[in-house]
C-alpha cells in the first residue's frame, strides 16, 4: 500500500500535490478571506448604525463595499468549495487523489498573491477599487483611482486559479472514478461539481476579457467602454454579467450538492429524486447563461430583450423549486435528528427558498424597477449566499471534519454556532428586505433618516453574526486538537465511500481502487 | 457506529407538540387579520413596503409586487408547512420509522408543472404593466435629465429652460455638528417641476460615469448612460413634492446627489415656466454687466460651495481634486485658469464646467479662487471676459 507520510516542515504544505492537504489549505485561506472580507463588512454596518457620517469618509466607504463583495466572492467562498472538492471528490469517486496534483499544487498557491496583491491597493495613493464588485465602466476605467491596474492583475490570477482548479476537478471526476462507479451512482456533491466545473470554465474566460478590456481602455487608449471614444458602457455590463451571472450558480450548486448528502443521513432515508436532482441542476446551468441582462432591466434594454429575460429568470424557479421539493419529502416520513452539519442543512432549506422567493419578485420586470439597486437587492443576495453558500460549507466543515481530524467536535458548542450565526444573519439581513422596499439605494454610506431604525437593527445583527465566526474558528481548532474519537462512519449508516475508510482519513485513499456495489 | 443514536439532541430544537402548534398558528394568523389594520399603519411608520406612489404606474407595479408576494408567501406557507410537520413528526427520539420510499414520477412530474402554470400567471400581468411602461409616446412635456458627479440638471426641452439641482444638506448635519433636519439628503437648491395629469417625459443621460435617475413614488427608475438617452415617463395624479435619489453608483458622493420632484397644478406650472424664463432673459442682460470685487467674491463663494467643495473641500485643501490653495493654477495666469475651468481637465474627474457655469458664476468662482484662502491675486475677472474667451476659442 506504500503508504507514506507527509513530508515535515514548511516544505510540506509549499511543494504538496496531495489533495487532503490542498484542499486543507484552501479552506484555511477561505476562512482567513471570510475573516478579512467580515471585517470590512463591519466596517461598512458600523457606519451605517446611523444617519451622518461618523467613522469613514465615503471614498473609504466604497472601497469597503467593493472589497467586501471581491474577498468573499473570490476568496471565501470560491475557495472554500474548492477546499471541500479536492478533499471530497477523490474520496467519493474513490481516487487515490486529483487527477493533476502538480497543478493543484499551483492553483491554490497563486491564490494568496492574488489577494495580497488586492489587498495592497487600500495602501496604495489614490486608495483600492471603489467601484463596487461589478466594476461598471467607465466608473473603474476612466474614473478609476490608479490602483484599478493591481485589481486587474488580481483578478487575472484568481481567474487562471479557478479555471486550473475546474479543470483539474472534470479530469479527476471523468477520469478517476473506481471502476463501477457510473456517473448516475456518484454522489450528488460529485456531481454539482463537475456542472460547476464546467461553469467556471465557460465564464472565467469572460472575466478575463472583461478586465483586459479595461486594462486597454486605462492604458492603450482604446474605447471598448468609454462612449466619447464610440465604445459602450452597456456592453461592460453585459459581458460582465454573461460570466457575473452564471458566477452566482457557481457559488451555490456545491451547496446543493453538499446539502443533498447531509439531509438524507440525518433523515435516515435514501435522498429523494437522485436523477431529477441531477437534471435539475444541469437546467439551472443552462439556464444560467441565458438569463444575465436581469441584472439589467434598468438599462434600458428594448421591450423583447426585457421580456425575454424575465421569462428566462422565472424559469429557472422550477428547476429549483424541483430541488427544494425534494430536500422536503427527503426529510417526510424519515427519523430525523438534528446535529448540527442537519440543522444548517434546513436552515439552509428554508433561508435559501426565502432568497429564492426575493429572486422571484426581483425577476418580475416592472417590479424590478423599484426594486433595483436598492437594499432589497442587496438582502436578496445575502439570503441566497450566507445561509446559502456559507452555510452549507458551515455544514460540510461539521459533517466532514470527524473525517479529516478524526475527533467528533462539540455538539453543543456546534449548536450554539449555528443558533448564533442563525439569528445574527436574520437579524442583519431580514430588516434589508424592508429598508429596500421603502427605497434606500445601496452602496450609499449615509442615509435619509427614515431608514435609521432597520439600519440600527441590522448593524447590530452583522456584530453579531462577525462574532459568531470566531467562535467557530475555535470551535474547529478545538476539534482539531483533540476530542472524542471518531468512527470510521462517524454517523449513522451515512452512505458514500468516503466513511468506509478509517478517521482521520488516511494521507493517501484508495490507492487500489475500492469495489463499487 | 451509532455514535450519535444515544445522545437527547433532538429536544433542543422544537419540542412542542404539534397539537399545540397548529391550534397555536391559526390563532395567530386570526390576531394578524383583525390587527392588520394596526399592522399596515405600523409598517407605514416603520416604512416596511413599497410605496403605493402617486401615478397609475406605480400603482401597477405596487399590485404587482404584492400579487408576487402573496403567491410567495402561500407556496411558503405549505413548502415551510409540511417541512416542519416532518422535523416534528417524524423525528427519531419519538420513535419515527424511516421509510424508504426515494423517487416518484408522478410527484416529480406534479412539482415541475404545477410551479410552472404559477409561473405563467405571474407572467401575464407582468407582462401587459410591462408593455404600458414601455410606451413612451405622445409625451406633453419633455425634460432631458443629465446626471453629472454629483448632482442632476434638467433642461426642459424648447422652452430655453435648464438648470442643475444640487443637494443642500448641510456638511454640518452630515457630520453630525447640527440636528438632521427632516428632509436630510433628500433636499436640493432646485426641484425638477412638473405639471400633474400631463405625460412627461424624461430623456435620461449622464455626463461623466454612470448614474441612474429614481423616484419612487413615480416608481421611475432608470439608468443614465453616457452615450445613450433613455425615455421613461409619468403622469403624477397628485400635486406634491416627491424625493429620490441616484440609484447607480457613480463614485464619491453617490449618497449625495438626491432628486427632488415638484409636481403642481397646470396653471401653477406655467406660471413656475414663465417665471424661469424670465430669469433667463434677466441673466442674459446681467451678463454684459461689470461686477465690483465684492460682489464677485461673495457670488463665487456661494457658487463655489455648491459646485466644487465635493472635490476640493471647503476650503480648497483638495480631496478628490487637487488642493486650490497657491496652485500653478489658482495662482497663475488668468488665462490659463480660465480655460482649465471652461474645458475641464480630459480623463479627469475635473469637468468642463463651460456648459455648467453661465458666465457670471464662472467669472465670480475664479475671482473666489484667486482671492480666498490665502490665495490673495487681487485680480479679478468680468462675465464678458469670460464670453470673450469663449468666443475666442
Ligand atoms: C468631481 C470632482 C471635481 C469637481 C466637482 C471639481 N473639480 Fe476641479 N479638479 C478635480 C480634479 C480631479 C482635478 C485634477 C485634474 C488633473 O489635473 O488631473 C481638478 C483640478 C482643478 C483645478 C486645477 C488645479 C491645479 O492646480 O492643477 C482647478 C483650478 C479646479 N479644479 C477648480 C475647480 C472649480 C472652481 C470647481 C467648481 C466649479 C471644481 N474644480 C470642481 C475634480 C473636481
Ligand atoms: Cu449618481
Amino acid at each position: 500500500m506504500g503508504d507514506h507520510g507527509p513530508a515535515q516542515g514548511f516544505g510540506r504544505w509549499l511543494f504538496t500535490t496531495n489533495h487532503k492537504d490542498i484542499g486543507s489549505m484552501y479552506l484555511w485561506f477561505s476562512f482567513a478571506m471570510f475573516l478579512m472580507g467580515g471585517v470590512f463588512a463591519l466596517v461598512i454596518r458600523a457606519e451605517l448604525f446611523q444617519p451622518g457620517l461618523q467613522l469613514v469618509e465615503p471614498e473609504f466607504f466604497n472601497q469597503m463595499t467593493t472589497m467586501h463583495g471581491l474577498v468573499m466572492v473570490f476568496g471565501a467562498v470560491m475557495p472554500a468549495f474548492v477546499g471541500l472538492a479536492n478533499w471530497l471528490i477523490p474520496m467519493m469517486v474513490g481516487a487515490p487523489d486529483m487527477a493533476l496534483p502538480r497543478m493543484n499544487n499551483w492553483s491554490f498557491w497563486i491564490l494568496p498573491f492574488a489577494f495580497a496583491l488586492l489587498t495592497s491597493t487600500l495602501f496604495m495613493e489614490g486608495g483600492g477599487p471603489n467601484f463596487g464588485w461589478t466594476f461598471y465602466a467607465p466608473l473603474s476605467t476612466t474614473y478609476a483611482p490608479p490602483s484599478v491596474t493591481y485589481f486587474i492583475f488580481a483578478v487575472h490570477i484568481m481567474g487562471a486559479s479557478s479555471i486550473m482548479g475546474s479543470i483539474n476537478i472534470i479530469a479527476t471526476i471523468l477520469n478517476m472514478r473506481a471502476p463501477g462507479m457510473t456517473l448516475m451512482k456518484m454522489p450528488l456533491f460529485v456531481w454539482t461539481w463537475l456542472i460547476t466545473a464546467y461553469l467556471l470554465i465557460a465564464v472565467m474566460p469572460v472575466l478575463a476579457g472583461c478586465v483586459t478590456m479595461m486594462l486597454m481602455d486605462i492604458h492603450f487608449g482604446t474605447s471598448f467602454f468609454n462612449a466619447a471614444g464610440g465604445g459602450d458602457p452597456v456592453l461592460f455590463q453585459h459581458v460582465f454579467w454573461f460570466f457575473g451571472h452564471p458566477e452566482v450558480y457557481i457559488m451555490i450548486l456545491p451547496a446543493f450538492g453538499i446539502v443533498s448528502a447531509i439531509i438524507p443521513t440525518f433523515a435516515r432515508k435514501p435522498l429523494f429524486g437522485y436523477a431529477s436532482m441531477v437534471y435539475a441542476t444541469a437546467s439551472i446551468a443552462f439556464l444560467s447563461f441565458i438569463v444575465w441582462a436581469h441584472h439589467m432591466f434598468t438599462v434600458g434594454m428594448p421591450i423583447a430583450g426585457e421580456l425575454f429575460f424575465m421569462y428566462a429568470t422565472m424559469l429557472i424557479a422550477v428547476p429549483t423549486g424541483v430541488k427544494v421539493f425534494n430536500w422536503i419529502t427527503t426529510m417526510f416520513r424519515g427519523s430525523m435528528t438534528f446535529e448540527t452539519p442537519m440543522l444548517f442543512s434546513i436552515a439552509f432549506v428554508i433561508l435559501f427558498t426565502i432568497g429564492g422567493f426575493s429572486g422571484l419578485m426581483l425577476a418580475i420586470a416592472p417590479a424590478d424597477f423599484q426594486y433595483h439597486d436598492t437594499y432589497f437587492v442587496v438582502a436578496h443576495f445575502h439570503y441566497v449566499l450566507v445561509p446559502g453558500a456559507i452555510f452549507s460549507i458551515f455544514a460540510a466543515v461539521y459533517y466532514w471534519l470527524p473525517k479529516w481530524c478524526g475527533n467528533m467536535y462539540d455538539e453543543r458548542l456546534g449548536k450554539a454556532h449555528f443558533w448564533l450565526s442563525f439569528i445574527g444573519l436574520n437579524v442583519t439581513f431580514f430588516p434589508m428586505h424592508f429598508v429596500g422596499l421603502a427605497g434606500m439605494p445601496r452602496r450609499i454610506p449615509d442615509y435619509a433618516l427614515q431608514f435609521a431604525d432597520f439600519n440600527q437593527i441590522a448593524s447590530m445583527g452583522a456584530f453579531l453574526f462577525g462574532f459568531s465566526q470566531v467562535f467557530f474558528l475555535f470551535i474547529v481548532i478545538k476539534t482539531i486538537r483533540g476530542g472524542k474519537q471518531a468512527t470510521e462512519e462517524v454517523w449513522e449508516n451515512p452512505e458514500g465511500l468516503e466513511w468506509t475508510i478509517p478517521s482521520p482519513a488516511p494521507y493517501h485513499t484508495f490507492t487500489t481502487p475500492p469495489a463499487i456495489k | 457506529m451509532l455514535f450519535f443514536s444515544k445522545r437527547p439532541t433532538t429536544k433542543s430544537l422544537l419540542s412542542v407538540k404539534p397539537f399545540v402548534v397548529f391550534p397555536l398558528l391559526a390563532m395567530s394568523f386570526q390576531a394578524f387579520a383583525k390587527s392588520s389594520e394596526v399592522v399596515a399603519d405600523e409598517a407605514q411608520r416603520w416604512g416596511m413596503n413599497m410605496p403605493q406612489g402617486v401615478t397609475a404606474t406605480s400603482n401597477e407595479i405596487y399590485d404587482l409586487h404584492m400579487l408576487i408576494f402573496m403567491i410567495c408567501v402561500w407556496i411558503g406557507v405549505v413548502v415551510f408547512g409540511v417541512m416542519f410537520y416532518s422535523m416534528i413528526m417524524h423525528r427519531k427520539s419519538s420513535g419515527a420509522v424511516p421509510s424508504k420510499f426515494h423517487e416518484s414520477t408522478i410527484v416529480e412530474l406534479a412539482w415541475t408543472i404545477i410551479p410552472a402554470i404559477i409561473l405563467v400567471a405571474m407572467a401575464v400581468p407582468a407582462t401587459s404593466t410591462l408593455i404600458k411602461i414601455y410606451d413612451t409616446s405622445d409625451a406633453d412635456i419633455d425634460i432631458k435629465v443629465v446626471g453629472y458627479q454629483w448632482k442632476w440638471q434638467y433642461e426642459y426641452l424648447g422652452e430655453e429652460v435648464s438648470f442643475f439641482s444640487n443637494l443642500t444638506t448641510p456638511q454640518d448635519e452630515i457630520y453630525g455638528r447640527a440636528p438632521k433636519g427632516e428632509h436630510y439628503l433628500l433636499e436640493v437648491d432646485e426641484p425638477v417641476v412638473i405639471p400633474i395629469n400631463k405625460k412627461v417625459r424624461f430623456l435620461i443621460t449622464a455626463n461623466d460615469v454612470l448614474h441612474a435617475w429614481w423616484v419612487p413614488a413615480l416608481a421611475v427608475k432608470r439608468d443614465a448612460i453616457p452615450g445613450y438617452i433613455n425615455d421613461v415617463w409619468t403622469v403624477v395624479d397628485e400635486p406634491g413634492i416627491y424625493r429620490g435619489q441616484c440609484a447607480e453608483l457613480c463614485g464619491k458622493a453617490h449618497g449625495f446627489m438626491p432628486i427632488v420632484v415638484h409636481a403642481m397644478e397646470e396653471v401653477d406650472y406655467q406660471q413656475w415656466l414663465d417665471a424661469k424664463k424670465g430669469e433667463a432673459e434677466e441673466l442674459k442682460l446681467a451678463m454684459s454687466q461689470s461686477f465690483s470685487m465684492d460682489e464677485l467674491y461673495a457670488r463665487g463663494e456661494k457658487v463655489y460651495q455648491t459646485n466644487c467643495v465635493a472635490c476640493h473641500g471647503p476650503v480648497g485643501a483638495g480631496g478628490v481634486g487637487p488642493s486650490l490653495i497657491g496652485s500653478s493654477i489658482t495662482t497663475g495666469p488668468m488665462n490659463g485658469h480660465l480655460s482649465l475651468m471652461i474645458n475641464g481637465v480630459q480623463g479627469s474627474a475635473m469637468q468642463a464646467f463651460g456648459e455648467q457655469l453661465n458666465n457670471i458664476d464662472m467669472a465670480a468662482v475664479i475671482t473666489y479662487k484667486r482671492n480666498a484662502w490665502g490665495n490673495n491675486m487681487g485680480d479679478m475677472l468680468q462675465p464678458v471676459d469670460v464670453l470673450n474667451h469663449k468666443r475666442s476659442l
